[in-house]
């Protein structure tokens, strides 16, 4: 049957003295007959058509809408179906078969696509077609029609990568000549692509002058790639310090300035997540049109959700144990271990799905070899105001300075009227709050699942106890430097590694300077 | 004195009589009451995610041959017992299932750890022990049937798909897995098996990440890297939920599976379930059965499961799931019950000699043997693309069940060792 079908293709092919369709039917049952060589050869005989008419068959393709009904081939979009061939509306088959894609076929297709519009008569669209065939494989047929493409061209950016594309396969041409200019075309262009052909090219090149022009170009190429290489280290590793922070700015003021080792600190954190989910399920049911923004509503949510079970932990539990930290320690590990489990039986054992927005998804263009994502920006962003609300809070507000007041004398601040068990409830709740908050960021970049907050609570006491127990500035920087050190050794050493590296480095820190990075000095150290 | 000696005799006789007696009831009333079978399943703490569908499983296969009339005319009574995650304890519930409960047969543990754990007991208290998850091989015990995948039913196939045209012709790979035995072992052979296909060391990049890593961003980063150098692809041993953050991570690089596939041997229909699957579609993974799998057998398979889900409210009734170690229980609970038909008794020893050569129609449409010497089944094995509703859109398979390599040839030194449990 397929046989069959390919020879009416080909017979289809070889008439078709009338270029009226870019796809005829011998064309798409090529495409659709799930054989790689045919449909490879099917793709390149309409990218070297140049009919962009192709494009429409072929993007419904990639969506998977095309559906075989014995010889026809439909497009089947929700509820309208048409003919492939021609696009008139066709009856709905009772029994169509799926044309399944695998990835090469993808990216063949995508490639396709690429070549074809690199002849549209839209700027933006040829530029964008041109990136897109960045990574692309090229052959003879391929390189042929670049040169065309590169011809036609009047913009001269996308002249200039055509022809750095076109360059990349002339490297390993026989012909010198061609190598030389193709090596000297090389030079500006900023692709680890390009890096890796000119090594190669280099290893075995003998012409004296052309191995000149190659050493030249790469070294060019990998100084401009590894601006964006550092960048990207130093982004991440702010990236990864964010979230350290976000997740020990509520421990600072729990137990930095209260001195309560909250073991359940990482749970309140889980609790903000799960409030995100919640929210977002909301949103989803009854506010689809506002989905986007979820996260609007999601944190103050979480705040305040968080906040509550930290005021009811600390009236009921930690309220009794002040001044004697392996209590609080034992019975707040308590509280966690309970508040896993009062998770667990009420959302499941199971991670629950928490989506990004669209707007999180998506990267913003720095350089050719460095995109910032777009989550991690706000993450950033997000932790910042964070940081900036809380030391508004406590430098600024009149509960600040009380919170203030009470850390560093208890005794004094009641005699001037301060109700000190208040200001501790007070305090607790901004920092279960806190964690609340981190937890909507987790939620965006990581599992949300019962034992989340199990997974930062190391991380969170590292960061405070590095930075100085009672410091919201050595928070910071411990955060940061956690994070941007531990990037650099990841990168070098790898993840095991660099872990166990942060570790010890901790331990030795601590031994030499038990306060940490910043030490409250004089009368407050008391 | 004589009679005293008669007497001491015939106390001891009487003795005797009273302890054989003792000794035959109790015998005689067991050939008749139910069987017992263990389940070592956790159904608490990390591992409850994927096992608790396995316990499910079991009791289903179970109460699916009480309903036809048990095994030699004589129920199964299932006993589940949850070893809560935790390794030792492990060891511990299986000592009571052999020693105390005395049940004739084990299905049970996911995490290769758990196996070693109980291994030992096992072969001290000689009991029977049916494992179900694919795992590193390098292990063939006569205790013990493996109704999962070795690395050559599973990891191999893949790289190979990989490396042919219609997987996108890769000449690089990156080996990336979670720090612990199973992806260390299975990235040794997958190495070993690259430099036999002709791959470089310098065109492979093996990175391991602690359990529970979270943070992605410098390895898609350096992946990225690695595959300006040609066409790359990525073999996933991460286990765990840690494969959300790095498939979140490769969408928020652009890195797409056209461009840098990412086969994953610990993904499947269950790990899918709550994950986006938005940044994860065309990416691929490699098993023995996929719930997509269209044949008669795996209808019925899904049926009965959904079905049993529904009687039972287990969680996600709503959308019953079937995976592949699923498959892997329910073939290895009906393969022990033909064993024992086979044999006309529950002894270990005969049961084990009986168990070599049973075939069962599997869910994966294909019969599923198990081997007469080696312990484990062959399988036939699927490489599936994730589709966005979480199911897989199986693009590869292998024409028949392959038979298992326990002792991979890629290691060296396995090619002195039997391809038989040693019997002593």
């Amino acid at each position: 049957m397929r046989m069959l079908r390919l020879l009416a293709g080909l017979m289809l092919l070889a008439m078709s003295a009338a270029p009226a369709m870019a796809l005829d039917r011998g064309g798409i049952a090529q495409l659709t007959g799930g054989d790689p060589d045919e449909q490879r050869k099917a793709l390149d005989a309409a990218a070297a058509q140049g009919d962009l008419s192709a494009i429409p068959f072929l993007r419904d393709l990639l969506a998977d809408r095309v559906k075989l009904a014995g010889d026809a081939a439909l497009i089947v979009d929700g509820d309208k179906v048409v003919d492939a061939l021609d696009r008139t509306p066709a009856e709905r088959p009772a029994d169509a078969e799926d044309v399944s894609t695998s990835n090469s076929l993808r990216l063949a297709i995508e490639e396709t696509i690429a070549l074809l519009e690199l002849a549209s008569p839209d700027r933006a669209l040829r530029l964008e077609a041109v990136k897109r065939l960045q990574n692309a494989e090229f052959d003879e047929p391929r390189l042929a029609l670049l040169a065309k493409a590169e011809q036609k061209e009047r913009d001269a950016g996308v002249r200039d990568t055509l022809r750095q594309m076109r360059a990349l396969g002339e490297l390993q041409s026989p012909d010198r000549a061609l190598r030389l200019s193709a090596a000297q075309a090389l030079r500006t262009t900023i692709s680890g692509r390009v890096r890796e052909a000119l090594k190669t090219r280099l290893a075995t090149e003998e012409d004296g002058e052309l191995r000149v022009a190659l050493t030249r170009s790469l070294r060019n190429v990998e100084s401009s790639l590894a601006v964006g290489e550092n960048l990207g280290v130093v982004f991440s590793g702010l990236s990864l310090g964010s979230i350290l922070l976000l997740a020990a700015l509520g421990l600072a003021i729990t137990y930095g300035l209260m001195g309560v080792i909250n073991m359940a600190h990482g749970e309140m954190m889980m609790i903000g997540a799960y409030a995100t989910y919640v929210v977002q399920n909301l949103f989803r049911a009854h506010l689809p049109d506002y989905f986007q923004w979820y996260l609007a509503a999601a944190a103050p949510a979480a705040f305040i959700v968080a906040a509550l079970v930290g005021v009811a932990i600390e009236r009921t539990v930690i309220r009794f144990l002040y001044g004697r930290a392996l209590e609080t320690l034992l019975a707040t590990w308590g509280v966690s271990l309970i508040l896993m489990q009062a998770v667990r039986s009420l959302f499941g054992a199971q991670n629950v799905q928490v989506e990004n927005p669209a707007w999180m998804s998506g990267r913003v263009f720095v350089t050719d070899n460095l995109e910032l994502p777009y989550n991690r920006i706000v993450i950033i962003v997000f932790s910042v105001g964070v940081l900036l609300l809380v030391s508004y809070l406590l430098a600024r507000t009149r509960l600040g300075l009380f919170v203030r007041a009470v850390t560093q004398n208890r005794g004094m601040a009641r005699c001037v009227g301060v109700d000190s068990s208040r200001i501790d409830t007070m305090a607790f709740a901004l920092g279960s709050g806190l964690a609340g908050l981190a937890g909507v960021a987790l939620s965006q970049v990581g599992n949300v699942g019962p034992d989340l907050g199990q997974h930062y609570i190391v991380d969170s006491f590292m960061v405070v106890v590095l930075g100085g127990v009672g410091q919201l500035a050595g928070a910071v920087y411990a955060a940061l430097g956690l994070g941007v050190a531990g990037k650099i050794l990841e990168n070098m050493s790898g993840a095991v590694l660099a872990e166990i590296a942060l570790l010890i480095f901790i331990v030795v820190f601590i031994q030499k300077r038990p306060q940490g990075l910043f030490a409250l000095g004089g009368r407050q150290a008391d | 004195m004589k009679r005293r000696v008669l007497v001491k005799s015939l106390g001891m006789i009487a003795a005797g009589a009273l302890l054989a007696s003792s000794a035959l009831v109790p015998a005689s009333a067991d050939d008749k009451g139910p069987i017992k079978v263990g389940i070592l399943h956790s159904l608490s703490g990390t591992m409850a995610i994927s096992e608790t569908v396995l316990k499910d499983t079991a009791l289903m296969a179970i109460e699916e041959i009480n309903a036809k009339g048990g095994v030699l005319g004589r129920k199964l009574e299932p006993v589940v017992i949850d070893p809560a995650s935790n390794w030792p304890l492990f060891a511990e519930k299986a000592r009571q299932l052999l020693a105390a409960d005395k049940v004739a047969v084990v299905f049970g543990c996911w995490t290769s750890v758990s196996r070693k754990s109980v291994l030992p007991v096992f072969k001290e208290l000689n009991g029977l022990l049916f494992y179900p998850v694919q795992y590193e091989g390098e292990e063939l015990e006569k205790n013990v049937f493996y109704t999962g995948a070795a690395p050559n039913q599973q990891a191999i196939p893949a790289v190979e798909y990989l490396m042919s045209k219609a997987g996108g012709g890769a000449k690089r790979f990156v080996l990336l897995g979670t720090d612990y035995v199973y992806p260390r072992t299975t990235n040794k052979i997958l190495r070993a098996f690259l430099h036999s296909k002709g791959v470089a060391d310098a065109e492979i990049m093996e990175e391991y990440t602690p359990f529970g890593h979270s943070d992605y961003q410098t390895i898609v980063a350096n992946i990225k890297k690695f595959a300006s150098g040609g066409k790359t692809a990525v073999v996933s041993t991460i286990n765990g939920d840690s494969n959300v953050p790095f498939y979140k991570e490769l969408g928020n690089a652009g890195l797409k599976a056209t461009e840098v596939p990412v086969v994953a041997f610990s993904v499947g229909e269950e790990e899918l379930r709550g994950v986006d699957t938005k940044p994860l579609v065309g990416h691929l993974a490699a098993w023995n059965y996929f719930m997509s799998l269209k044949n008669p057998a795996n209808t019925e398979f899904k049926k009965k499961w959904a079905a049993y889900a529904k009687a039972h409210a287990i969680a996600n009734a709503d959308k019953p799931l079937t995976n592949d170690p699923m498959e892997a229980t329910y073939i290895g609970v009906n393969i022990w019950k033909q064993a024992v038909e086979k044999a006309k008794t529950t002894d270990v020893d005969k049961v084990i000699a009986a168990v070599g050569g049973q075939k069962f129609e599997a869910p994966s449409g294909f019969t599923a043997e198990m081997d007469a010497k080696n312990h484990h089944l062959h399988k036939p094995v699927f490489i599936g693309e994730v589709k966005a509703d979480g199911q897989f859109n199986v693009v590869w398979k292998t024409p028949g069940p392959v038979r298992a390599q326990p002792w991979s040839p890629f290691i060296p030194g396995n090619d002195k060792k039997k391809d038989e449990p040693d019997t002593h």
